[in-house]
């Protein structure tokens, strides 16, 4: 009973569905990296948006306030800030992919 | 033999625990030692909802109050005795504290998100401004029974605007300003459960936060949505506001401001305003009668807070994200930053002692709070905390607008 072939393809299967999570995911930064985000979240964004990210002169960021609002013009709004309004450019101090994964985090409720 | 030495030795016991227990009763009948408090101060813990009192005469720590919530922004004022402290955390929450016992009296849950407060030139009276529900409410400053709720004018959205800039003026009264509705409003507190409203529209864009001159005359909006301050003469409060440092980024680009500058009376140092420019990394000098821009002294990055020196001779500037591990000092009379510090990671906050002798600092990433010398700028003493922010000390008991 050879169940070489059967493993081979759960092997694949398993090796799509890692890759396709992957893709709908922003990579996690390494842990250090990730760290200092999370400072600079709750204590420089925090200085508007509130410590505990339930607004102040910014909105409140909570996943309850960021619900049904595309990924893609939050990480815009990050990285560019949003003219007209006193959120600045946040591009100097973090990378697309980190911006991706914060807007993730705060929609997913994880951002402790 | 054995028996005889174990009851000696109960005896013995017993004694010294009589002895003990009386030492601790005697202890706690005898009243703690008279101090004043004309000395004492309280440092924000901003993380962990607690506050330090600190004596600033001895630079030292002498109490730590827990369970103030949360303490990310929080802003404190002083009764006239100068005994209590009450302070404005951003959940809303105004909480009593008794310097003297390090005790909290008293705390109420009084609006979901809130930014500062103030009290009454009588000191009967606490004035919470929140942002949400936009407003302003009144308090008895005893009890912290609540006396009256004002509604801000709607923002552009239909909702309450967020209040900003409260100060007390000169006569039971405050005088603030509308973010969303581009308002100052003086209120009058005098009958403080029917207080009444005066509204000056128009003053200009996103009034971001206020600051009342020391006399209590001027109250002063600084705007976020334009180059320019809002200027009230409550003297002459029918002459309505008007505009001062107006276009003082004269067409440049408007760098991004990563942090708030906060205004409050200690701006004013002699003759003249030191106030921060909004996307520019200056400091915007005026004459404080006239109000006509006289200068603008370049610093390093976006100033936060720009206090004088309680004698006006130098004045000292923080600055916003990702400059705030650095603090410069303005030398007056020349108008030229004289020094740069780095005292340590996220400068947030800076308090003088009543006549100037040392400053206080906190670190809120090294966890510290430092005592320096204003004549050496030598670090003086260094004490623990927990990612401390604002430092308060009691002398602005006496002090308008403070």
């Amino acid at each position: 009973m050879d169940s070489g072939p059967v493993r081979c393809r759960l092997w694949l299967l398993a090796w799509l569905a890692a890759s396709l999570c992957q893709q709908a995911a922003a990579a996690a930064p390494a842990e250090a990296r990730a760290a200092a985000l999370l400072q600079l979240l709750h204590n420089d964004c925090g200085a508007c948006h509130g410590l505990s990210l339930k607004g102040g002169l910014g909105s409140p960021l909570t996943p309850q306030a960021l619900a049904g609002k595309p990924a893609d013009s939050l990480v815009a709004t990050i990285l560019n800030g949003r003219p007209g309004t006193p959120m600045p450019p946040w591009r100097p101090f973090l990378s697309e992919e980190e911006a991706q994964w914060l807007v993730q985090l705060l929609q997913q409720g994880g951002a402790r | 033999m054995a028996g005889s030495t174990l009851a000696t030795g109960r005896r013995t016991l017993a004694r010294l625990l009589a002895a003990l227990l009386s030492l601790a009763l005697a202890a706690c009948a005898s009243p703690p030692p008279l101090r004043g408090t004309g000395n004492l101060g309280v440092v924000i813990e901003r993380a962990s909802g607690s506050v330090q009192i600190v004596d600033n005469s001895h630079a030292q720590s002498l109490a730590r109050v827990q369970g103030l919530g949360d303490l990310s922004h929080a802003s404190v004022v002083f009764s006239p005795d100068a005994r209590y402290a009450y302070v404005f955390g951003r959940d809303g929450a105004i909480s009593k504290l008794d310097l003297l016992s390090a005790r909290l009296v008293k705390r109420v849950e009084q609006a979901s998100n809130s930014i500062g407060g103030a009290i009454s030139s009588d000191g009967r009276v606490i004035a919470a401004q929140n942002y949400s529900p936009g407003g302003v409410k009144l308090f008895d400053a005893d009890t912290l029974a609540l006396l009256a709720s004002v509604p801000a004018s709607a923002g552009a959205n239909g909702q309450p605007s967020r209040v900003v800039g409260l100060a007390d003026l000169p006569g039971k009264r405050f005088a603030y300003a509308l973010f969303d509705a581009d308002e100052i409003d003086v209120l009058d507190a005098s009958t403080p459960t029917a207080p009444k409203i005066q509204r000056f529209q128009h003053i200009g864009k996103q009034p971001y936060d206020g600051l009342a001159s020391g006399d209590g005359r001027y109250f002063i909006a600084g705007l976020y949505g334009e180059d320019g301050l809002a200027l009230l003469d409550s003297w002459h409060a029918d002459a309505g506001v008007r505009r001062i440092l107006a276009g003082y980024g004269r067409g440049r680009q408007a760098l991004p401001v990563y942090k708030m500058p906060h205004l409050r009376g200690w701006s004013i140092a002699g003759d003249y305003a030191f106030l921060p420019a909004i996307g520019q990394h200056e400091v915007l000098v005026a004459d404080n009668r006239s109000w006509a821009q006289v200068a603008t002294v370049p610093v390093l990055g976006q100033p936060v807070f720009v206090m004088a020196e309680p004698g006006g001779r130098r004045v000292w500037v923080n600055f916003a994200f990702p400059d705030n591990d650095k603090v410069q000092v303005i030398d007056v009379p020349t108008r030229q930053v004289i020094k740069t510090l780095q005292p340590g990671r996220a400068i947030l906050h800076m308090e003088f002692t009543a006549r100037g002798d040392a400053v206080w600092l906190s670190s809120r990433d090294d966890n510290k709070l430092l005592v320096i010398d204003t004549a050496s700028f030598e670090v003086r003493r260094t004490l623990p905390a927990l990612e401390p922010s604002g430092i308060f000390f009691s002398s602005r008991a006496s002090r308008m607008g403070m």
